[in-house]
């Protein structure tokens, strides 16, 4: 490559792209994110963007982000990055404080002018002294002109010709971390691949970024990463969102149902539903109801057909969804809702992630209503939790909810596809009743489920609905002992789950004097402080739920080890009053956050340290 | 597969109906269960879906398959069991506040996705199972224990909510006239597409003989007119009456006065795509006009769930990948060996 001397060898590094919303800074976060993974780095990535579609340009409020971690050993997108990459004065603005001291900060120096810097809400016309930013390394590069300098000749207007300055950034990076420029170009002369002139723009844009790094070779050092060795087979990068989808397709698959979703857009929910619309060819129904009421209960009345009825969905349409989850629970139907949890109230922050819809699951409906409640923890694994969600839901006949949050949503990780025969089969509870003495709510012993006959098979017409009903038949029945039993029941089949679902698993130090316990999408953090912390020598052992309702059979056995147990979540408490509830014969300490953000490591780390302090 | 032919008493469950006596819901659930036997219906291959209230009951007494669900959203439910397996025959049984008050929503989106379903709103103008207060189809000034001074609302027209939403199927017809509610309920489910039936049923308890203006059956003759395809819109004990468009509107005429003929009687033409005259039809109320019975709009579309299926089918002939497996090893991927 014609570079010698300032090669730096590194573990891992973050970097951070980011722009005005309208700067391509997604798209351009995750091809390098393709590039790293297909290099053979571990990765995970977390996109950063407004919740308006297009707020006023150049100002803070329309700063898009997208931060990739990569390398050796990544668990989370990094508390800081190491490079930042700013479009323009508010992206700087918005970023320098995501950064490591030290790191390199590259900015398009064409768009720091008077107005700019204004817009950004500089008061000054250096930001570098205004923002104290002196410890780090600036690389000022003219993108702008030189983007237009690069497609000059080629006829585009100026528009056209500056939507292609993201690839100029974005060259200069791959020179940064050494990274070969295919995968991105076959990308464009793919994408462009009608659009002649814009194809040659942004391909010509990219190895302008590329070559500007030889210019600036003397004075800035490049890095080197080297891949991770991973197990045989074949890889991708999936975000959560995708990997919601893709477990929802192969437990149809896997269990031979006709799947069917009924959703409704809500933020960041929607790329699943938009994924599962695009796979016709895997037969999927797709109905996009005409509000999030009309999502869950055309799935319900699917799987009353005979469908893997299933529904996706974020916090207020889990609330809208409330009193339908009952119907599931008393129908006793298959049913799966995922909530990407984002942040609340109400509508809150809807770009930004949060854990504070738990109990709303747990126990967000009228009647004693008990519901499977599963967290995925990374963004690759919501596709194995969306698929066991599944096999619960059928096999024991029962509404399974299914918790992500925006951080998984929207990360991405490099995921190996799975063998057919790396997850369990999928056994629909279908009746080995005789036609006439076929009874509706006639339950297995072993997980106590009733069995599903689908309309249209003869012999076995049968009535459901939300009344009451008599324990055996399934008729009507407002009979007082019946209904004690019917509830007793209903429990008694959630608990039932906890035969098939794993024991907690504890890592770290587990000889330790604390335990630091999480759920759902924290899980990249808190291994990473734990991790951290026990190469530091410190005792700190780690637990992470999963399942979430029923509880692992041996969680008392893990919790009565520990003289500290500090439970870290994104929301005021929620896990912990529910272990409380669970365990009160524990004491729990907890850490809560709500600001929008993941936690970092370094805060988690402080936490852990002052509680071993004492 | 045999060729039984069910009796209308196959179609009745083992559970004792719990209507109050004298309710309109008796007469309209033999007419269903009629219906059903006459267009050679298996039990298996029905679904019934209700909300809640006093017609959604409906589902419990019928020997098919069935699901009783919540309120409102029987129209939601029911487009989930059509699409997830066209195979079915699909009734949704709802009321005037099932339908129109708390499911107005799920109502109109689905007439005007046109899945093929048969909507059966029991419009009583009275919320009867919580005992007597005004529905969205209550008269303006309506008095009920919630509205003791008069309702301030105007009520929805059912046909014209159809109609607005749409709809390519609705008719009319009244509890007490069994023939007539066969006979629209047997043509609402040969229509493919989503089919709305209003009846005119009558709340013994809550708001007794509310439809006896019209269904009273000394003035029936005069005060509704039974509209058939084809046909002309004569009407009136003595057949003399019928409607004229005048100015573009409708008008009573009688024939034989003012140089009137049979011939300017206007013929009933369901099939027309132009819903224009169907929702003249539709709004036309007593006194200034009789009420249409019978079906007044009944016109060939795409049904939701046949595009959805062509849909997938087309896909799938034209993709390369054919299951899960091959979709993830589709694309973007490297291997590591």
């Amino acid at each position: 490559m014609g570079k010698s001397s300032k090669v730096i060898e590194v573990e891992k590094l973050s970097v951070r792209f980011s722009g005005d919303s309208g700067d391509g800074m997604q798209l351009t976060g995750t091809l390098f994110s393709h590039t790293s993974a297909a290099f053979g780095n571990d990765i995970s990535t977390f996109p950063d963007f407004p919740a308006d579609i297009r707020a006023p340009q150049g100002t803070i409020g329309g700063v898009s982000g997208f931060q990739v971690h990569f390398g050796k050993g990544v668990a989370t997108p990094g508390d800081k990055t190491d490079v930042l990459i700013a479009m323009n004065p508010a992206a700087l603005k918005a970023n320098a404080k995501h950064m490591k001291p030290g790191g390199t900060i590259i900015t398009d120096s064409d768009s720091f002018d008077k107005k700019g810097l204004e817009k950004a809400g500089y008061k000054t016309e250096n930001p570098i002294t205004e923002d104290k930013l002196e410890s780090f390394n600036f690389i000022e590069a003219p993108i702008t002109s030189l983007t237009k300098e690069a497609v000059q000749d080629l006829g585009l207007d100026n528009k056209s010709a500056l939507r292609s300055k993201n690839m100029f950034a974005l060259g200069l990076v791959y020179w940064l971390f050494n990274r070969p420029l295919e995968h991105t170009t076959e990308f464009i002369r793919s994408k462009f691949a009608a659009k002649e002139r814009v194809m040659t723009a942004n391909l010509r844009v990219l190895e302008a970024g590329y070559n500007y790094g030889n210019v600036i070779e003397a004075v800035t050092p490049s890095y080197h990463i080297s891949p991770t060795e991973s197990k045989k087979g074949f890889y991708r990068n999936l975000n959560g969102n995708k990997a919601v989808a893709w477990g929802f397709l192969m437990a149809a698959e896997k269990s031979g149902l006709e799947l069917f979703l009924g959703s409704y857009p809500i933020t960041p929910a929607t790329e699943i539903l938009q994924e599962l619309a695009e796979r016709k060819d895997m037969g999927v129904k797709v109905f996009q109801a005409e509000d999030e009421i009309a999502g869950i209960c055309t799935a319900l009345g699917a799987s009353f057909a005979g469908d893997l009825g299933v529904t996706t969905t974020s916090g207020p349409g889990l609330a809208l969804k409330t009193e339908a989850i009952g119907l599931a629970v008393m129908a006793e139907l298959p049913l799966v809702v995922v909530d990407v949890q984002r942040g609340g109230p109400s509508t809150g922050l809807p770009t930004k992630t949060e854990q504070a819809d738990l109990l709303q699951a747990l126990f967000g409906r009228n009647g004693e209503s008990p519901v499977a409640v599963i967290a995925a923890s990374t963004p690759v694994n919501c596709f194995d939790y969306t698929y066991y969600a599944c096999k619960i839901a059928v096999e024991h006949m029962i509404p399974v909810i299914v918790l992500t949050d925006g951080f998984l949503a929207n990360g991405t990780q490099q995921w190996r596809v799975p063998n057919e025969d790396d997850f369990p089969d999928i056994t629909i509870p279908k009746t080995k009743q005789k036609p006439e003495e076929f009874k509706t709510y006639l339950r297995s012993p072993e997980k106590l489920n009733r069995d599903w006959v689908f309309p249209g098979t003869p012999g076995y017409t049968h009535r459901i609905g939300g009344l009451e009903k008599d324990s055996v038949t399934g008729n009507i029945s407002h009979d007082g002992p019946n209904h004690q039993k019917m509830v007793n029941l209903r429990q008694e089949k959630l608990d039932k789950i906890v035969d098939i679902i794993p024991d907690l698993e504890v890592e770290g130090d587990k000889d330790a004097d604390l335990l630091v316990i999480g759920w759902g999408g924290t899980y990249g953090h808190l291994y990473s402080a734990v991790e951290e912390m026990n190469k530091e020598n410190k005792k700190v052992a780690f637990a992470h739920f999963n399942y979430i309702n029923p509880l692992p059979n041996n969680t008392a056995d893990i919790l009565k080890e520990y003289k500290n147990i500090v439970v870290c979540e994104l929301n005021m408490g929620q896990f912990a009053n529910y272990l409380r509830m669970k365990h009160p014969e524990y004491k729990y300490k907890q850490y809560n956050k709500v600001q929008g953000q993941p936690f970092t490591v370094k805060e988690l780390k402080d936490q852990f340290i002052k509680i071993l302090e004492g | 597969m045999s060729n039984t032919q069910y009796k209308f008493t196959d179609f009745k469950s083992e559970l004792n109906v719990r209507w109050c006596p004298g309710c309109g819901d008796h007469a309209i659930l033999n007419s269903v269960q009629k219906s059903m036997a006459e267009l050679n219906y298996k039990p298996e291959d029905v679904v019934v879906v209700s909300g809640i209230g006093c017609s959604s009951r409906f589902t419990y007494y019928m020997n098919t398959y069935g699901f009783h669900t919540i309120h409102g959203r029987a129209s939601a439910i029911a487009s989930g069991v059509k699409s997830a397996n066209p195979k079915l025959n699909v009734w949704q049984i709802t009321g005037d506040g099932d339908a129109l008050a708390i499911g107005g929503n799920h109502f109109i989106h689905t007439v005007r996705r046109n899945i093929d379903l048969n909507m059966i709103v029991f419009n009583n103008q009275i919320y009867g199972l919580t005992k007597g207060q005004y529905s969205p189809t209550s008269s303006h000034g309506f008095v009920s224990k919630t509205s003791p001074f008069g309702t301030i609302e105007p009520p929805f027209r059912p046909g014209e909510l159809t109609l607005g939403a749409r709809g390519n199927f609705f008719a009319r017809a009244i509890d007490r006239d069994l023939k007539l509610c066969q006979e629209v309920f047997k043509e609402a489910a040969n229509h493919k597409g989503s089919s709305v039936v209003e009846v005119l049923q009558n709340c013994v308890i809550y708001n007794d003989n509310t439809h006896n203006m019209i269904a009273d059956k000394n003035h029936k003759a005069d005060r509704t007119i039974k509209l058939e395809h084809g046909k002309p819109m004569i009407f009136g004990k003595e057949r003399d009456k019928g409607l004229i468009l005048d100015n573009m509107n409708l008008k009573v005429a009688k024939i034989g006065e003012n140089g009137v003929t049979e011939k300017d009687i206007l013929v009933h033409d369901a099939k027309s795509n132009n819903n224009a005259l169907h929702l003249m039809l539709a709004n036309m109320e007593y006194p200034e006009f009789p009420v249409a019975m019978g079906v007044i709009r009944s016109v060939d579309a795409p049904t939701y769930e046949k595009q959805m299926e062509d849909q997938i089918e087309s896909v799938q002939s034209q993709s390369k990948v054919k299951n899960f497996y091959q979709l993830a090893k589709d694309g973007d991927v490297w291997e590591v060996k």
